[in-house]
């Protein structure tokens, strides 16, 4: 099964829901996680391990300029700017292409050709006996999150039980990541903003044919409008986790509340139950 | 000789532009005819990667020297391999005005 966390707004805690679900069920099975928030991974903070990594790489156009008429097919076709032809030069700007292909193919006198050139790294290591952590990792200032995305879950490919953690947002990393998963779980905060972002990921989820449900997080008791919300959409709400001070303490200290707060690893076991129920498959 | 001056509409009166790879028109002015040709810029709303394909209109429109206010990375590469000549104008008047600044030779060089 593979299960995505996504959010909608950032910060309503889906690393923590992760995070403490990865933790809860790999003491009785084998999980895998991969952090898919790639501008700004997280999960190795809460599972610090040495690692193996490995580089991804993207292509982008070289032109033989011995072949070049500078015609200027390829700058009209580049809908991102990454290669502009002037009257005796070309010029290609890596870090806006996002390795279509289509220079080359549109190119009359095949004179580009693709190379490759790093963008980020993924990270695999083993934190826990049943757990295996793969953490995408962007180089700043490149805007290819979907590559690194998608490597790093082909890395974790044929594993049983897979936990993506989403990026925030409903753009193309997130897209990304719930493409091909199996079920859903949405973590919204009882705030206008938590619920706003909720509604728009709801609606990706939808798009992708994802049962979904929610967990609401830091949940000060108030939580009528979301659970409105979610009564009309027929999202279950899966679990809510109260605005705490110790679990904020515990969170604050790089901790799980699923291993060292008494209650929890049972919760998020229940969460698992819930899952695999929206997913339709037998826990 | 051709100028081109980023500007919010078209046509010689209109305000000059500040921004180079989001400015809403492209003015070209003739210095020999007065003439001028305004070129409505189609990468005004995209997401990203606007300056390099915004200096590639000021290339196809044969503009020999850029009037703008300011420009980004990618657009200063392009800008450099061109090898059009670009001046900064922070002033608040029309495109003639920016014209009438650089004839003066009151403006200064963007890079």
């Amino acid at each position: 099964m593979k299960i995505v966390v996504a959010s909608g707004k950032g910060g309503t805690g889906k690393s923590t829901v992760t995070a403490n679900l990865a933790y809860s069920l790999s003491l009785t099975r084998d999980v895998a996680v991969v952090d898919c928030d790639v501008e700004e991974p997280n999960l190795h903070l809460f599972f610090p391990s040495a690692s193996t990594d490995l580089p991804v790489t993207a292509t982008i156009p070289e032109v033989d300029r011995s072949r070049c008429t500078f015609c200027g097919e390829c700058g009209k076709f580049c809908r991102y700017g990454a290669i502009s032809v002037l009257s005796d030069a070309v010029l290609i700007f890596p870090e806006l292409c996002h390795s279509c292909g289509g220079c080359a193919a549109v190119c009359p006198q095949g004179a580009i050709r693709e190379v490759r050139r790093p963008i980020g790294m993924i990270r695999c290591s083993r934190p826990l006996p049943a757990l295996t952590l793969i953490s995408g990792f962007l180089q700043e200032g490149e805007v290819q999150a979907p590559q690194v995305i998608h490597m790093a879950k082909m890395l974790a490919d044929g594993h049983p039980l897979i936990l993506y953690d989403s990026s925030p947002g409903i753009a193309c990393p997130v897209i990304e990541t719930m493409d091909g998963s199996d079920v859903c779980i949405l973590v919204t905060e009882s705030t206008p903003f938590g619920l706003h972002d909720l509604r728009l990921a709801t609606e990706v989820a939808e798009r992708l044919n994802l049962p979904s449900g929610v967990v609401i997080n830091r949940s000060d008791g108030r939580d009528e409008a979301i659970t409105e919300f979610c009564h009309e959409h027929g999202l279950p709400v899966l679990m809510t986790i109260p605005f705490d001070r110790e679990i904020a303490a515990v969170q604050n200290t790089g901790g799980l509340i699923s291993r060292d707060l008494p209650g929890w690893n049972e919760r998020f076991i229940d969460l698992f139950a819930k899952v695999s129920e929206l997913a339709g498959v037998r826990a | 000789m051709k100028i081109c001056v980023t500007a919010r509409a078209s046509g010689i009166e209109a305000p000059v532009e500040e921004r180079f790879g989001r400015a809403p028109y492209f003015v070209f002015v003739d210095t020999e005819t007065g003439e001028a040709q305004s070129i409505a810029n189609g990468f005004a709303d995209a997401a990203g990667g606007v300056g390099p394909r915004a200096m590639q209109v000021v290339v196809d429109g044969g503009a020999e020297v850029l009037i703008t206010g300011q420009m980004g990375g990618n657009a200063a590469r392009a800008l450099q391999a061109s090898g059009i000549k670009a001046y900064t104008y922070r002033g608040a008047g029309r495109v003639a005005d920016a014209v009438e600044e650089y004839s003066a030779g009151n403006l200064q060089p963007l890079l």
